[in-house]
């Protein structure tokens, strides 16, 4: 990256007045690379350099008190997976289906918005965004009052005796919602909802009504018309949506620190606690980039699969 | 918001086709309704699940618990609300995270609007280098991104604090200014500045006097999305703290020692001042668009 400058010959800044002609292209040349210098600069050295750094780190040994050194040991790596597979699986099974209720619910929003909230659009967009304005953090404690055990909804789930279902199922325990998969789940929808309703509202706003009535006139019917018509069109909003939802949701330790018990938790709150806590820097380190390689991968082939490439 | 039910529901108005029930015309009015206004009611299912939990945090702002922590109902008081400020460093880590945030949108708005005018209107080398370096830090999970900037910190010896937090988040503000910036500028017709230069307007007054305000909407957009992500981040601050208290750490703090009614206030306050700053520019919007038309 370093070379992006290079091109700008040094001495074309010292020849101030002569040769105005030949001057002028020489310093528009110059002018995008000193655009994008201190910014490029800032990611480089904050966020490019840290993760080369956190590679090396992974493979060091040593301890707090006599620091530590590269000694290319790899062995963490296979200890952190050894012990930490559950965790692993966990947060890419808890975010999958967060993402896949994320499209589930925020489609019929995004199309309520798009096509049918005619004057009401503006304020239903509102509410969407507003909730952003209350720290995150609130709100998903506000969920701990609302799947309280004795509250309101955990008694309609065990009237209706869907509790025992769940349990059978094995994503609640006993006759709570609290502290079991479910509310985690729940949790990490809830977060990352509006990262699934903008894009697809942006991609369905785009298409032309008229599509939709030239579907009619062809006499398909309604689902018809969304299963050829307007989901692929989508796709875009489907795509964008599901990355934005699943990357940070894999990624999270918010929703299983505050609504699960330790039964649920994810690489996230594993990479927390070995850094802040154990302070096994080595051991974080391995675990983020093992997290960071895996969802890489992950969306990349997603990206190809879809084949929506120019997304990014 | 049933009202918003009410369009639809008269046949003549919407352009959606309404020949499909047609074989199932004898099941009944309800019915009939039903499954032409599946997709509203659904719409409104979720727009209540994404409300619900702000609903919740604004009755419980009036709650006097029992103990120290506020997740049940006891009984309705005013108290959080005439003393916001009674719980010791919460209306300083706000102050803190207000300033934070302050500086970072600076930062990041004046740092990603120059990448995005770069990226729109020159062409040069690395564009692709460049591309990717502003798209990973968007498609990185947070605690990567944390983990690894804390132990550069930590291993140049530098004090965690204010500056390293401010570091951070100018960092993953960034790429999110140049994403609106960029589409903004991307999207404008060049013709308008060659139109400028066309009447003798100087590179720079063609940039202040067209390119700026045309561009300004976007720089604005990513201005706010930068206020509301630093202000709101806990995994980077987390990482890259120390022991300095953002409110989002003070709330995560709390989660464990106790939570104070007037988390509650607080939260419920910036609800109700952002939703009225949105209407409020709605409405100017919407004035200063029929005043145009007559």
């Amino acid at each position: 990256m370093t070379a992006t400058a290079a091109p700008a010959p040094p001495d074309e800044q010292s020849d101030d007045e002569a040769l105005p002609l030949r001057r002028t292209p020489a310093r528009k040349r110059l002018v995008p690379y000193w655009l994008l210098l201190p910014g490029i600069l800032w990611l480089i050295v904050f966020f490019a350099a840290p993760l080369v750094y956190q590679a090396s780190t992974s493979i060091q040994t040593g301890s707090l008190e006599e620091g530590f050194k590269v000694t290319w040991h790899f062995a963490t790596y296979w200890d952190a997976l050894a012990e930490y597979w559950p965790q692993f699986v966990r947060s890419v099974g808890y975010a999958a289906v967060a993402t896949v209720l994320c499209l589930l619910l925020g489609y019929p929003l995004a199309y309520l918005i798009a096509f049918k909230a005619g004057r009401w659009r503006n304020l239903v967009m509102i509410l969407v965004i507003a909730p952003f304005f209350t720290s995150f953090l609130i709100r998903t404690l506000a969920w701990k009052t609302i799947l309280a055990d004795g509250g309101p909804v955990v008694g309609a789930l065990n009237a209706l005796h869907l509790l025992d279902v769940t349990s059978a199922l094995g994503i609640t325990e006993g006759h709570r919602v609290l502290a079991t998969p479910l509310a985690v789940v729940c949790g990490l929808t809830y977060n990352f909802l509006p990262f699934m309703v903008l894009p697809l509202y942006t991609s369905l706003e785009r298409i032309d009504p008229r599509l939709h009535e030239a579907a009619g006139d062809l006499y398909a019917r309604p689902a018809t018309t969304f299963r050829r018509v307007t989901f692929p069109l989508s796709m875009p909003g489907v795509v964008a949506g599901t990355l934005l939802t699943f990357i940070p949701a894999a990624g999270d330790y918010i929703n299983s620190e505050l609504l699960g018990s330790t039964d649920q938790k994810m690489i996230g709150n594993v990479i927390q606690s070995q850094f802040l806590r154990v302070l096994d820097y080595p051991t974080a380190a391995a675990l983020s980039f093992l997290l960071m390689a895996a969802i890489l991968a992950m969306v990349t082939l997603y990206i190809r699969k879809s084949g929506t490439e120019d997304l990014v | 918001m049933a009202a918003t039910d009410t369009p639809a529901q008269d046949p003549t108005a919407t352009t959606a086709p309404a020949a499909a029930p047609a074989p199932r015309r004898s099941s009944g009015k309800g019915l009939r309704w039903l499954r032409r206004n599946l997709v509203t009611l659904a719409g409104l299912a979720t727009l209540a699940y994404l409300i619900l939990p702000n609903v919740v945090v604004m009755v419980f702002s009036f709650n006097k618990p029992n103990g120290r922590f506020n997740y049940q109902w006891t009984r309705f008081s005013t108290d959080a609300w005439t003393d916001p400020c009674g719980v010791a460093d919460m209306c300083g880590s706000l102050g803190l995270s207000l300033e934070i945030a302050v500086w970072a949108t600076v930062g990041a708005t004046v740092l990603g609007t120059m990448i995005a005018f770069a990226l729109a209107r020159y062409r040069f080398r690395a564009r692709a280098a460049v591309n990717t370096l502003i798209f990973l830090p968007m498609a990185m999970p947070e605690v990567v991104m944390a983990a690894s900037l804390a132990t550069l910190f930590l291993n140049m010896g530098i004090q965690f604090g204010f500056w390293t937090i401010l570091i951070a988040h100018i960092m993953f503000c960034l790429s999110f200014v140049v994403t609106a910036v960029k589409a903004r500028v991307m999207s404008m017709d060049p013709r308008l500045e060659q139109a400028a230069q066309d009447l003798y307007a100087t590179p720079v007054q063609t940039f202040l006097r067209v390119t700026l305000p045309i561009a300004a909407p976007g720089i604005a957009a990513g201005a706010l999305l930068s206020f509301a992500l630093s202000f709101d981040d806990f995994i980077i601050t987390n990482f890259n703290a120390g022991s300095t208290v953002t409110f989002p750490m003070f709330v995560w703090g709390s989660a464990q020692r106790g939570t104070p009614v007037q988390i509650n206030v607080i939260g419920t306050a910036m609800f109700l001042v952002a939703v009225l700053c949105v209407l409020a520019g709605q409405l100017a919007g919407n004035r200063r668009k029929r005043s145009k038309r007559s």
